[in-house]
């Protein structure tokens, strides 16, 4: 009995520990979603800011006017995500394959290091290396490859660089995880049932890395849809993404409420990718 | 007949042996181009990786204010920033940088101290409760991850905004952003982060060692720092240093609810990075990359030693 009321008040503590966080998340993160999503139905005042009536105009100019902002960021978001897989799928196979310990742990930390490091550094780094006179054009001109450098820089070109380039370690290390869990003597089998590496690859080995693949995507599709800093930064009037578009509405002279709906259909299209991930894993488990 | 079968047997075997190893031979040498261009696209993926660190700390030892053509060796823009003139650059001023750092340094440590203990106890609470609501506990948690920060920095603005208004208007506070309002949404974001590292660690953990303590006569709390703490710790820390570069690198939500005198490293070199582009910058960042560095190098080993003790 003692040990029940033990057990019973184990769980009662359980529940107070939550507490906190609860609160927390509730007050300073749920109820700030909820007054904006209030506020992206309401029309725009003098000032910018947002005031009655209740409206639609909003998301209607969300979907007409600004609707090709919108066109352009899941392009960037979807090329960035492929560019990614492309380069980070071998990649993790690459590190998975070395023999010894030691290089493949120095593999990983030179994959993890750029991560830890400010990541407005690295972005103002393509900047350098894509500029006007930066590495890549005295490279190209002087193999005279080109008569007059090229304008990278401002381009979708640019940001897409720049989002391949910060998310990559996003995409490297789930699909290791993966492949570290793969078998590789089903690849062994394989051959010996007479697939080709072709055969052996889409049939083996890729689907059994897909959850790495699909978790990898997804974290490298959210935070390039949503990013701000890198479009700020490399892209210029032509790589302007969902981000620029919200934060200009909520610095200087704007329109909040539109920067509202703007942000809740940004919100969205991130739930509705993730609904899709979830959809995808619950059909891989059963 | 018995003979005529078995040499045929054996020339047959012969046969598929030489066209075996033909197709060996192929599919080695197949292999062997294949995993040169495998290689090699790999080494492109270093290459890529740090190619942007390399080239900063290239130019920020360029004798050069322009970033056209390498002029030699110089270490005139570190020299700069310790001596706090910036030559003829008005924008830059390590006074100012070294206040930001600070602001940095104070905000992310503070914002970690009161995530790790929240995010800790949470990750507990999921872990070892059975309390109804509990699965809408644990997708709450998860919704900081994945919504946009960009959405979660001004929606935490709004709901600041009108806090505020509210105040002046009942009790005739005028009050703003600051430290206050940027630890407070680094905080709501991190919470998330520790509460998912430090369940992890849980999951793996045995429960009965607990139950052990418990059998034994230990209270909640004794059992907690003698069993479950020790067991948890290193998922702990992990939770505190994601936590920590989390924040220190936060542009976003910082930018949305930063006020006069709250500018953190972040927002001052972004402000840098609008305005002018100037070596000092290439310097600065260089010594940045060697902090984190140094800081990811301590952490790694501190780990080791953590796991070595255990």
């Amino acid at each position: 009995m003692v040990a029940g009321l033990k057990r019973a008040l184990r769980k009662h503590n359980a529940f107070i520990l939550s507490l906190p966080a609860l609160f927390w998340l509730l007050v300073f993160f749920i109820t700030p979603l909820l007054l904006v999503l209030v506020l992206s139905f309401m029309s725009r005042d003098i000032t910018g800011r947002g005031t009655l009536p209740f409206t639609f105009e909003q998301y209607e100019r969300v979907f007409t006017t600004f609707r090709p902002v919108f066109v352009s960021s899941i392009n960037i978001a979807l090329i960035s995500t492929v560019v990614c897989l492309l380069i980070g799928y071998p990649l993790a196979f690459y590190i998975k394959t070395r023999r010894s310990d030691a290089v493949r742990n120095l593999a990983l930390f030179l994959v993890i290091l750029p991560f830890w490091t400010n990541f407005l550094v690295r972005t103002y780094a393509w900047r350098v290396i894509l500029g006007q006179s930066g590495p890549v054009n005295t490279t190209l001109l002087s193999l005279g490859l080109v008569d007059e450098p090229v304008i990278f820089l401002n381009t979708q070109f640019a940001v897409i660089v720049g989002m391949v380039y910060t998310f990559l370690p996003f995409m490297v290390l789930p699909i290791y995880a993966s492949v570290e869990r793969f078998d590789f003597r089903q690849v062994e089998a394989a051959r010996d049932l007479g697939a080709n590496d072709w055969h052996t690859f889409w049939r083996v080995v890729l689907p059994q890395t897909m959850p790495g693949v699909v978790a990898g995507c997804i974290l490298v599709f959210i935070p390039a849809i949503g990013a701000f800093i890198t479009p700020d930064l490399l892209g210029g009037r032509d790589g302007f993404m969902i981000g620029n578009l919200i934060t200009r509405q909520y610095k200087g002279t704007g329109n909040v409420p539109l920067g509202a709906a703007a942000s809740m259909v940004l919100m969205g299209a991130v739930m509705l990718s993730l609904l899709v991930y979830i959809r995808f894993t619950a059909r891989q488990e059963r | 007949m018995a003979d005529d079968v078995l040499t045929r047997h054996v020339s047959h075997e012969d046969d598929g042996r030489a066209v075996d190893r033909a197709r060996m031979r192929r599919g080695l040498w197949m292999q062997r181009g294949g995993q040169a261009s495998f290689n090699a696209l790999s080494w492109a993926g270093f290459l890529f990786l740090w190619l942007p660190i390399f080239i900063l700390i290239f130019y920020s030892f360029n004798d050069s204010r322009q970033l056209n053509e390498f002029r030699g060796f110089t270490l005139q823009w570190y020299q700069n920033i310790f001596d706090n003139v910036a030559g003829s650059n008005v924008q830059f001023s390590t006074g100012l940088m070294m206040q930001a750092f600070r602001n940095s340094l104070m905000v992310s440590l503070t914002a970690t101290i009161i995530a790790t203990i929240i995010g800790t106890m949470v990750a507990l609470s999921l872990a070892r409760g059975r309390f109804p609501g509990r699965r809408y506990i644990d997708s709450l948690l998860f919704l900081p991850v994945v919504i946009p920060e960009i959405t979660q920095g001004v929606s935490l603005a709004m709901f600041f905004q009108l806090v505020f208004e509210f105040m002046r208007r009942v009790d005739g506070v005028a009050w703003n952003y600051g430290f206050t309002t940027i630890i407070i949404g680094h905080v709501a974001f991190n919470i998330s982060y520790v509460a998912i590292v430090v369940r992890a660690r849980l999951a793996n953990m045995n429960p009965r060692l607990e139950e052990a303590a418990y059998d034994l006569g230990a209270n909640g709390w004794q059992t907690f720092w003698r069993i479950t703490f020790p067991q948890i710790l290193p998922g702990v820390m992990a939770g505190a240093l994601l936590a920590f570069t989390l924040s220190l690198d936060d542009y976003v939500v910082t930018f949305f609810n930063n006020g006069p005198g709250s500018t953190t490293l972040p927002i001052f070199v972004y402000g840098m990075l609008k305005t002018t582009v100037t070596p000092e910058i290439n310097a600065i960042s260089t010594l940045m990359l060697v902090l984190s560095a140094v800081i990811v190098v301590f952490s790694l080993v501190m780990q080791r030693n953590l796991m070595g003790h255990r």
